[in-house]
């Protein structure tokens, strides 16, 4: 093979290298009866709804590779900025890797200008950021928090186009739980109303999604505290196997009681051995 | 920061480079110093979003140059291009990444973190070129 003497500097970031030859690789695998393996997603309910003090955030915790489980317990409420968290939804690492570089970016501004970083912010640099790669980057987000201009809610689609408004629902699970708070939300509520119908709007998705699970984290923003509560409601607790039953272990235990057979008679005939010789090997450890 | 001006998607359009194949001085592919060439390769972007990431960041210039040039008047993009050349051409030896750290504070992105940053750093490159024909190539001489 030839190789390349005058070497030059690729830019950074994305590789489109790989492109054709998965494509090739994409036709042969289908024509033989598999398939390519699936993205992790966080087939999901994420919702958010804005109270008389703050923002609540709510968020379930499974993540799925194709048809199975992958976490069972996974952290979906994402740390943007002190004042501001971000749940997600979409591909999983996606959603991490684009909230993980918005937060550095948010701090570098925050520390260049002096101030509280606004949500309003985070949102454009979303925003522009997902557009820029026109939906490729696969993340759905529920953007809240609280600044100088009071609490915030938006929703950030993969392409780029965002909303501003009081309750907002993403993810496989987001029907289930809009209408949960189509039914019951008003504005101005209270800390323990807001935190109650968040709880049941996830609670919807989680029971009526397939792609939604296990347990409910809550997220409540107010000026100055964060409380994140993980988990705030363990709604599908896994049973438990039953480990002892009369001081015997049964997991994968096959022996039975004594007793379980009556014994009629008992013979026992002694077996008088005598040492003929005896010799010792000793183990080669060379 | 994104600045953009919707008066100035009217000026006048600026070509943008393609995936046409690095032209030597014969105006084929170099194959001696860029490998072997594929005219599939050169035609077809094997993603849509490659042409579009590769000339980001000069679109991006050229749009930030527009925007200033409508509020400010002409003097002000023509200092900043000024001002750019001379940044870059403050490199190291051929063979070695530089950092761009002028023209980085120039362009304001010394204080922002994009997916050039973590992915396919140049810094952390598998690959150098041969330092001596790099240099040569550089100056002419090859």
């Amino acid at each position: 093979m030839a190789t390349v003497s005058v070497c030059q500097y690729h830019p950074g970031g994305f590789s489109f290298e790989n492109c054709k030859r998965n494509a090739l690789l994409e036709a042969d695998i289908t024509k033989l009866g598999f398939s390519s393996p699936a993205a992790r997603k966080t087939g999901t309910t994420i919702c958010g709804v804005v109270y008389k003090d703050g923002v609540v955030l709510g968020a379930d915790t499974r993540a799925t590779e194709g048809m199975v489980v992958a976490d069972k317990n996974c952290s979906k409420i994402h740390y943007i900025s002190p004042n501001i968290y971000c749940c997600g939804a979409g591909t999983a690492a996606d959603t991490e890797m684009t909230t993980q570089i918005i937060s550095s970016n948010l701090e570098l501004h925050a520390l260049s200008t002096g101030r509280l970083p606004r949500v309003a912010t985070a949102n454009r640099m979303l925003k522009q950021m997902l557009f820029r790669y026109q939906g490729y980057i696969g993340a759905a987000l529920v953007l809240g928090g609280v600044d100088c201009a009071g609490p915030h809610l938006y929703s950030i689609y993969p392409h780029g186009s965002t909303d501003k408004l009081p309750y907002v629902t993403m993810g496989s699970g987001s029907l289930a739980a809009m209408a949960v708070f189509e039914d019951r939300y008003r504005p101005n509520m209270e800390e323990e109303e807001a935190k109650h119908l968040v709880r049941d709007a996830i609670a919807a998705g989680i029971f009526n999604d397939l792609g939604s699970g296990s347990n409910i984290d809550l997220c409540v923003i107010t000026k100055g505290k964060v409380d994140y509560l993980r988990p705030h409601d363990v709604a599908n607790k896994k049973g438990v196997r039953e480990d002892n039953i009369d001081g015997r272990p049964v997991t994968g235990s096959y022996r039975y009681k004594h007793g379980t057979t009556g014994v009629l008679t008992k013979v026992v005939i002694p077996l008088n051995l005598e040492v003929v010789e005896e010799s010792v090997h000793t183990m080669d450890t060379s | 920061m994104n600045t953009r001006g919707l008066r100035s998607q009217l000026k006048d359009s600026v070509p943008v480079t393609g995936l046409c194949p690095q032209a030597g001085p014969y105006g084929v592919q170099d194959s001696l110093r860029r490998g072997f060439s594929s005219v599939k390769n050169e035609l077809l972007p094997s993603h849509p979003l490659e042409l579009s990431e590769k000339n980001f960041q000069l679109n991006q210039d050229k749009m930030n140059f527009n925007t200033l040039r409508n509020i400010q008047g002409l003097h002000a993009p023509l200092k900043l291009q000024m001002e750019y050349r001379a940044a870059r051409q403050i490199q190291r030896l051929p063979f070695l990444p530089s950092s761009n750290l002028a023209l980085d504070t120039l362009r304001g992105s010394d204080d922002y973190i994009g997916f050039e940053d973590i992915l396919n750093d140049p810094v952390q490159s598998e690959m150098m070129g041969d330092p001596h024909i790099m240099t040569e190539y550089k100056l002419g001489v090859l």
